[in-house]
């Protein structure tokens, strides 16, 4: 326990806007599921408009894996099939009855289940698509042998919720779910903790799993920096990923044999007038959580955090994998000399504003990109944020030029476009960094299958 | 402001897409953004974003360079009148000397921004802020009595073929200020060599036993008696080009860039390490007198310190990890003091031994990289 994994390149960006640690009921009957939340899958839809759901109904399957089930959320009724550009699937709208009458999938105790039993509930019930991959983000493939399974229990990014808060007094879900997962590999199960923040005993007295300590400045939380600590992937290699939120919801899985996709959202950002975390289901609709809660300035809703998060309209919803809706100011607005000016109260990782005087200060911050787009003229920035033993500024040069042999010895299966966010909020050139490492891991993902 | 923005929106519609003056989209788009910075939000990615941009990277770059150009202002008035064996007072000098630069500045500004804008708008790109540091420091690595007409010539080489042909700013392989210089050291060799350049006026004549001489033409000829004093060199009070005789201005220049983090310390402090190694290495073998001169002496003698704080720093042209900065520096710093020493020809090496490491920086990335990936496969079958 006494080993703590340092992590020294990075930053904490400070914003306004941290939630509260209360945690409120929603009240909605408005949710959705969002097909494109999950990268690689095509969906074939299960339901149409007006069928009755319960809680655990499936509503599409990927076309290429007809196994993997998206189950609803809560019960119900489809309200609406939105299509967009090309016939898309976007969103599977769903009104909720309030009954929470789910299906039964049967509890069990997963230790004495065998491999394929636990991946068959889950891929039955939905919460299978809880379970993610490196290299590429996507849901897990369990046919695969995971070399080992992650979990990341601390959020390092702008105005993250705390887990601690969230998992509190479900002590029993989470080590149950932790069992599942114990079995789904032959490697071991790592739960990574803050050495400075995580005091939680349901993280710290988890059973089953090799508890990791890291302490350091974002992205530390991410859990592509501590694989790449405890366990680099190489060519061919997959591990697994899973969140705590989500761990909670295996766990529900075996202890009452019902589907759980409660999750609790931290409501956050400048914009919001009363921060706070929420409590509801996965895929809640953003209406009923800003609803009278928000700034008469022009806004930006964000489900997620402001460097990883996607953007969302006011009548959107919370994506699947997120925790945490983002309200900031729109920065739409032309500045009088402001590149020349000293520039006050900006931001910026660069000793070129007076920013870096005022290491603690809280930023109320914009969607403003402060400039043009540039070649790549600056080097060495990117490395300051970046705590991988990757070139990043050759790597990306890599995926644009398409070259997927330099990519991949270059460690672009060690990286998720997550990973990149910090380097393109300092990037001087403001080139979409994020963007372009999605569509290099996209070109081998499409060239390996 | 409020008027110049209504302003702007008015006359934007003419200077896009099937506006009237279509053809300046670019120079107008520099114009506006200059002014302005623009309103475009984040659209993909991170929301948020650093305040840095281009434009604030170049001017701090910019803001690093005044002090080297005031004291070159003065300097080439000094030395004029040095010259010319009168001590007037300091406005007469400052006046002679704007007299000389400001038009240098003036040419090397119109003609390279001139070319960068018909450029942005052929390839319907942005302009890039890439020249306003460029244009500074071609006038400062000229000598004060270049012809108006050769900064000219010189700029738009730099920007059309050392520049433009390799895909523009952030894509060339040398240092186009750099390359104005020694197009016009091998293009016009007779002019720009010998020791009446180098000060205003001189070609025309001076009082007699004043010979111009810089003190890298008296390291080179032997005559090591002649050098002018350690104080003289550091404060700048010698003949050179406009920007590099003042090392205080210089250093100066060099706090803010690694203060603000714009310029690499590591290339400059390696690039120290490196001259004054070689200089000692010459030191030992003290063959001829130029290779008994100290590293004191050498390093403020010409435009070493310049190169390696303003044009070795070039984030574009210099080696792009850490690593391979260390070992860019370092032989920048070596190669300068060792062509200035042995080629006859030419009495500085900075610029040529910065040309040279410009094209060889990307090899020494490339071997930085190799490692890594070395590394990497060997994790990979280690397994």
């Amino acid at each position: 326990m006494s080993n703590v994994i340092r992590i020294k390149k990075g930053l904490n960006i400070n914003l306004v806007g941290e939630a509260e640690k209360t945690i409120k009921e929603l009240s909605t009957d408005q949710f959705a599921i969002k097909p494109t939340d999950f990268i690689g899958v095509f969906p074939r839809l299960l339901v149409k408009e007006g069928d009755e759901l319960k809680v655990g109904s499936p509503i599409f399957a990927d076309k290429q894996r007809s196994e993997l089930l998206f189950t609803s959320p809560v019960s119900g009724r489809v309200t609406e099939v939105r299509r967009g550009a090309k016939r898309v699937l976007l969103e599977i709208r769903i009104e909720s009855d309030g009954k929470g009458e789910a299906l039964d999938f049967g509890a069990a105790d997963p230790l004495k289940l065998d491999r394929e039993a636990i991946i068959a509930k889950m891929l039955q019930s939905g919460v299978w698509p809880v379970v993610r991959q490196r290299p590429y983000s996507v849901i897990a493939k369990p046919t695969d042998k995971p070399k080992a399974i992650f979990i990341s229990t601390f959020d390092t990014s702008p105005l993250a919720p705390d887990n601690d808060l969230i998992v509190h007094g479900h002590d029993k879900a989470f080590q149950t779910g932790l069992d599942a997962l114990s079995r789904l590999t032959d490697g071991k199960v790592h739960l990574n903790i803050d050495a400075n923040a995580t005091e939680s005993k349901v993280f710290t007295g988890s059973k089953n799993v090799q508890i990791n300590r890291f302490a350091g400045p974002h992205p530390t939380g991410n859990v592509g920096v501590q694989i790449s600590r405890l366990d680099p992937i190489n060519k061919g290699e997959v591990v697994w990923y899973v969140g705590p939120q989500e761990v909670l919801s295996i766990g529900q899985l075996f202890l009452t044999g019902k589907y759980d996709a409660t999750r609790i959202i931290a409501l956050t950002g400048s914009e919001v007038l009363y921060p706070a975390y929420y409590k509801t289901f996965t895929g809640a609709k953003l209406n009923s959580f800003v609803a009278k809660n928000t700034s008469e300035a022009p806004k930006r809703f964000i489900s997620g955090n402001v460097l990883t998060g996607t953007r969302i309209e006011a009548d959107g919803y919370v994506s699947f994998y997120h925790h945490q809706i983002t309200v900031i100011k729109e920065g739409n607005y032309h500045e009088f000399l402001g590149w020349a000016l000293p520039g006050f109260g900006k931001f910026s990782i660069s000793r070129t504003f007076p920013s870096f005087l005022f290491k603690n200060r809280k930023y109320r911050l914009d969607t403003n990109l402060h400039g043009g787009h540039r070649a790549m003229v600056m080097t060495g920035q990117y490395e300051k944020v970046f705590p991988f033993d990757i070139y990043p500024m050759q790597l990306i040069k890599a995926i644009i030029t398409e070259n997927i042999d330099l990519m991949e010895q270059l460690g672009i299966y060690e990286v998720d476009d997550e990973d990149f966010a910090l380097c393109e909020v300092i990037d001087t050139s403001k080139t979409n960094i994020q963007e372009i490492v999605r569509q290099g891991l996209d070109m081998l993902r499409k060239e390996m299958s | 402001m409020k008027f110049l923005r209504d302003f702007l929106d008015k006359q934007k519609p003419q200077f896009q897409k099937g506006g009237k003056f279509e053809k300046f989209h670019s120079t107008f788009d520099a114009f506006e953004t200059f002014l302005f910075v623009p309103d475009t939000t984040t659209q993909s990615g991170a929301h948020i974003r650093d305040a840095i941009d281009l434009k604030r990277t170049m001017s701090v770059v910019i803001v690093a360079l005044i002090p080297a150009l005031l004291f070159g202002i003065w300097n080439t008035g000094y030395q004029h009148f040095l010259s010319q064996g009168q001590h007037p007072g300091f406005w007469p000098i400052i006046g002679y000397g704007l007299l000389k630069v400001l038009p240098i500045i003036v040419v090397s500004y119109v003609f390279g921004l001139g070319a960068e804008f018909v450029f942005a708008q052929i390839r319907g790109h942005e302009v890039n802020e890439g020249y306003l540091v460029s244009g500074m420091l071609i006038p400062l690595v000229m000598p004060a009595d270049i012809p108006l007409w050769m900064v000219a010539i010189a700029s738009l080489f730099a920007v059309i073929i050392g520049k433009e042909t390799f895909g523009g700013t952030g894509m060339n392989v040398f240092n186009p200020a750099l390359l104005a210089r020694a197009f016009i050291f091998f293009a016009y060799p007779a002019k720009i060599t010998g020791d009446t350049v180098w000060i205003g006026g001189l070609s025309k004549g001076a009082v007699d036993g004043f010979s111009g001489a810089t003190p890298l033409s008296y390291a080179a000829n032997g005559l090591v008696e002649k050098l002018p004093s350690l104080t003289d060199l550091f404060y700048g009070f010698i003949p050179g080009s406009i920007g590099e005789t003042s090392k205080l201005a210089i250093l100066i220049g060099a706090v803010i860039l690694i203060a603000t983090g714009i310029g690499s310390w590591r290339i400059m402090l390696s690039g120290l390490i490196g001259g004054i190694t070689m200089t000692l290495i010459f030191n030992a073998f003290a063959a001829n007198v130029y290779m008994t001169i100290d590293p004191l002496t050498q390093l403020m003698m010409g435009s070493f310190l310049f190169g390696l704080v303003f044009m070795a720093t070039d984030p574009v042209t210099a080696a792009q990890t850490t690593t391979g900065k260390y070992i860019y520096g370092f032989l920048v710093g070596m190669l300068a003091i060792m062509i200035r020493v042995f080629n006859p020809a030419y009495p500085e090496g900075t610029m040529l031994a910065i040309l040279l490491m410009n094209a060889l920086a990307p090899l020494i990335d490339h071997y930085v990289v190799e490692a890594n990936i070395k590394k990497r496969m060997k994790r990979a079958v280690a397994k």
